[in-house]
């Protein structure tokens, strides 16, 4: 570990591990790029952001390709109209949205979503959306959160889109499990398989696929997150009296075994029937990640701070593919929702929260860490330098989680070595 | 307020850093907040740059916004100064920062630093991605080049070959490395030499030498126009303004190079040396004659591209359009030459539902046109940015000079060549030799569980053009103004050679509304035909 100092970096020595917390420009997402994959779970909701030109420009360019016709997604574009108060924004808003709703008669959800702008200009979303609601509602519910970059990063506009929901969810006294961050459809089909396989029939999910398959909630809910940026949705479950089991993440064969082995523990489900169940999809993952063990083990991985995965991340690359931790970099660090992970991260990581990006880079290029996971921003760049990296994004987009994608998640951070192999060039 | 699905332009920052990014050692330090960071992957992925934008981002968060956030900006300039040594820097604000007035101007002023600070003032929520290029630009040739009336007879002038700059090339610009490369060789070729390309690959010290060159190449008048206007003001110094896409405008441009530099343009370079033009007289080019083409992209492509589609390739420019706002007299100008109304939008299902009216046979636009062109079945060409990671091929690729226009020929031909393919598939779908279920003849005779997969993914767009184009709807349609086609004249219909066919559908059922004939017979196909005869 390099000395170089952070801007205003503070440290805090755990038991077990060094915790460092860094500010300074930080290179990250804001929270309105989950839209990019929300919109693709909820097939019938639609997200219009508050915001400027640029917050348009933003979701377009992480989007990537432009492929459809009519997104359901776009930016209600503040102009200087509305801001030398010649227009009123409130009745701008609704025009714009009356708009929407007529051209787009299929959106039963519509999610109106704050941005810096509409943050700074103290544009008030929850009582736009409430009027609207009086309008639109039982047609289309209407629903607000904030993604905007000086509240959320990244990751965390999913976490405030689902804990928006939470408190619209109807009560309900019955047993369930819910599991909670949003997944790939075949992803949570694969979970409720094995959890239909001990017996566990009642498993709900946040967000729905529908906007009227939405879970009801309530004391006899218990979740289970399937995602560690879950901060303000796990704690508004938990005031709509739903009990949060702590686990670590479904990653890799290991962390896939202990989330389940916590559901089913909280419904009572014996060893045996959770052995039965998940014994052949667990020595598949254990077989495919065995796999890469070959590439990868006794390399070093550099995190830079992205999704708030990297800590889960870094404990499967550590447990099942004997990485080496050069720094686990992350945009914030959920202490209790993290606990498990911290675990059983080896004593002597380096686990740094924030970011003062000059700083990482010069720690990086020290480090020369064999692989670095990193952002868009500065994957090329670190390239260029001679650093293999690996796309962080790509673990946000693709399907990573639980026993049958541990070996696709093991092969993601194995490509680029894989690459660099074969190349010639 | 306005709704917007997809955008042409980024917020006038994204210009600010396409011409700070061109710059080799000009940093600049945006107020943002973390968010806006994403802009760095426009830079480093699409146009796959090895060195990250020179920007830095103060990207203050809410907490910051009860404190200081003023200190913050200072601390990140001269972080930024102290970090890169920069050999000048730009300072200013996104739209979030606008909001909060921090006054980067004034806060990097009061640091005293030792190279120069460019302030920009880039109005967020009126002006867009080559507005603020342009006012970057401008900002910068102001502040760094002196003033110089030039004196008639340049003691210089007399023993040196003519000296021009090269201005408007930026990063992330559509094919703005490669026709920066044409146009300095043709500069060459015709005796005038390069003082400065500016901002790609310009150093601050670069800039500031701009004042000493003869005229300016104005290669790209969005991001040019106000800084090459201030050097002739403040200069002395002319400007083309011819931009050299197509051969005839690559001609007028070194007949304007030449005059500008006061000498005789060599009798060769006007002779055209460029293979497009053959090509475009040979006689398998014929079937290009009267293409119905669609025009949008910014000012400058939108109209050259009008040009060289008629005068070149002899289509018939049937839409014109640009999401410039700036450029509207412009392309006002130039669609009235085609007879066209220009379309002035930056709402792309204007754009898509005015391209949809007109059935065009080529859609020459951005990537936004060729995701249109998809949907509506009709070949495309991308003539403009915004751009998109396939509009930096690894070949050189320069739309400019004589070489820009052959990769212009070929690639708007290409795409109609593959059109052709595809209405021959739909063409044979029914032959006798050729239907679907047929095994292709090179795969012999075991293969149809093949041939079924193969002709699947061709089904897709053979459906998109029978949905696309009026021609081959299905027997006994009626047309949308209510005139009917009995099946005979349908089947008729489907034996005229499918380039004319939509056409022939099309003067038909005028014909036939014009004489008040409600179904269409065989007849009537021949009888439009002998009307609109020609």
């Amino acid at each position: 570990m390099s000395a170089m100092p952070d801007r205003g970096c503070t440290e805090q020595a755990t038991a077990v591990k060094l915790v460092r917390s860094a500010r300074g420009q930080r290179e990250v997402f804001c929270g309105l790029t989950g839209i990019v994959w929300l919109h693709r779970k909820i097939q019938d909701a639609f997200f219009l952001v508050v915001g400027s030109r640029t917050c348009a420009h933003l979701i377009q360019s992480a989007a990537g390709v432009m492929i459809f016709a009519e997104p359901r997604f776009g930016t209600a574009i503040i102009d200087e109209r509305d801001l030398a108060g010649l227009a009123d924004v409130n009745d701008e808003l609704d025009r714009v949205v009356e708009q929407l709703l007529s051209r787009r008669p299929e959106i039963k959800l519509l999610f109106l979503v704050g941005s810096c702008p509409s943050e700074v200009i103290k544009l008030d979303l929850g009582r736009a959306a409430a009027r609207l609601s009086r309008s639109f509602e039982p047609r289309v519910r209407i629903r607000h959160y904030s993604g905007s970059g000086i509240e959320t990063t990244f990751t965390q506009g999913e976490d405030a889109c689902l804990a928006s929901l939470v408190p619209t969810l109807v009560t309900s006294e019955r047993r369930q499990l819910l599991i909670a961050g949003s997944l790939p459809d075949i992803v949570e089909d694969q979970f409720r398989r094995l959890f239909a396989a001990m017996g566990l029939d009642a498993v709900a999910f946040l967000p729905a696929r529908r906007a009227n398959e939405f879970p009801e909630i309530g004391p006899g809910t218990d979740v289970l997150l399937a995602q560690p940026f879950l901060a303000d949705t796990g704690r508004a479950l938990t005031e709509r009296g739903c009990r949060l089991l702590t686990a670590p993440f479904p990653f890799g064969a290991e962390g896939t075994t202990a989330w389940l082995k916590a559901g089913a523990s909280a419904f009572g489900i014996g060893e045996a029937a959770f052995d039965d169940a998940t014994r052949d999809a667990r020595s598949r993952a254990e077989a495919s990640v065995a796999r890469y063990a070959p590439e990868l083990s006794g390399k070093r991985v550099f995190f830079f701070p992205d999704s708030q995965l990297e800590v889960p991340l870094a404990r499967f690359l550590s447990r099942e593919l004997g990485m080496g931790l050069a720094e686990v970099g992350t945009p914030f660090l959920h202490r209790s929702h993290l606990a498990a992970e911290l675990e059983m991260l080896p004593a002597d990581t380096v686990v740094v929260e924030g970011q003062d990006v000059e700083a990482q880079l010069d720690r990086c290029r020290a480090e020369k860490p064999d692989l670095t996971v990193c952002g868009l921003g500065l994957a090329n760049p670190l390239e260029a330098e001679g650093l293999t990296t690996k796309w962080s994004i790509e673990l946000v987009f693709s399907p990573v989680h639980g026993y049958e994608q541990a070996g696709d998640l093991a092969e993601l951070f194995a490509r680029p070595f894989v690459r660099r192999l074969r190349l010639a060039v | 307020m306005k709704l917007t699905l997809w955008t042409y332009e980024g917020p006038p920052h994204i210009g600010a850093m396409r011409v700070a990014t061109a710059l080799t050692d000009v940093h600049y330090v945006l107020h943002a907040p973390q968010g806006d960071t994403y802009a760095d992957l426009l830079f480093t992925m699409i146009e796959r740059n090895g060195r990250r934008p020179p920007v830095t981002y103060t990207t203050f968060q809410a907490r910051d916004l009860g404190g200081d956030t003023a200190q913050l900006f200072q601390d990140a300039v001269s972080g930024a100064y102290e970090r890169f040594q920069p050999g000048a820097m730009l300072v200013g604000a996104s739209c979030t920062a606008e909001l909060i007035q921090d006054d980067p101007a004034g806060l990097s002023a009061a640091l005293a630093l030792p190279v120069p600070v460019v302030p920009l003032e880039l109005p967020a929520y009126q002006k867009k991605e080559n507005w603020g290029a342009a006012e970057t630009l401008y900002r910068l040739v102001r502040s760094l080049v002196t003033p110089r009336p030039r004196a008639a007879g340049d003691a210089t002038a007399s023993v040196r070959r003519p000296l021009c700059n090269i201005l408007g090339p930026t990063a992330l610009g559509f094919r703005h490395r490669d026709d920066v490369t044409e146009i300095a060789r043709l500069l060459g070729q015709i005796g005038v030499d390069i003082h400065v390309v500016a901002p790609l690959g310009a150093s601050a010290a670069d800039l500031s030498r701009l004042g000493e060159a003869d005229f300016n190449v104005v290669l790209y008048p969005e991001v040019a126009g106000p800084a090459a206007q201030w050097l002739k003001k403040s200069c002395g110094q002319p400007m083309t303004s011819v931009v050299p896409i197509g051969i005839g405008a690559t001609r007028e441009f070194i007949a304007e190079v030449a005059r500008l530099a006061g000498i005789e343009p060599p009798a060769h370079l006007i002779g055209a040396p460029s293979r497009a033009a053959w090509y475009s007289r040979s006689v398998d080019s014929t079937y290009l004659t009267g293409k119905r083409v669609f025009i949008f992209g910014d000012a400058t492509h939108a109209i050259a591209a009008a040009r060289v589609a008629r005068d070149e390739l002899g289509f018939t420019v049937v839409g014109l359009g640009t999401y410039s706002r700036e450029s509207a007299r412009e392309v006002r100008a130039a669609a009235s030459q085609y007879g066209l109304e220009a379309l002035i939008t930056d709402d792309y299902l204007e754009v898509e539902a005015a391209a949809a009216a007109l059935h065009p046979e080529l859609i020459l636009g951005t990537q936004m046109e060729r995701h249109i062109a998809k949907r509506l079945g009709v070949p495309c060409a991308v003539i403009s940015a915004p751009v998109h990671v396939q509009d930096f091929p690894a070949r050189y690729s320069p739309q400019m000079g004589f070489e820009g226009a052959n990769v212009i020929f070929d690639s708007w031909v290409h795409p109609l060549m593959m059109g052709l393919e595809e209405h021959l598939l739909a063409m044979f779908r029914d032959d006798f030799e050729f239907h679907d279920k047929a095994a292709s003849s090179h795969l012999g005779h075991t293969s149809a569980p093949v041939v079924a997969a193969a002709t699947a993914p061709a089904a897709a767009p053979v459906e998109a053009i029978r949905q696309a184009s009026p021609a081959t709807v299905p027997a006994d349609a009626t047309a949308a103004d209510g005139v009917r086609w009995d099946p005979d004249a349908e089947k008729e219909l489907l034996k005229i050679p499918f380039f004319v066919r939509g056409k022939a559908r099309r003067n038909t059922e005028r014909f036939a509304l014009q004489k008040g004939v409600n179904t269409i017979s065989v007849g009537t196909i021949y009888d439009a035909k002998a009307h609109f005869g020609r």
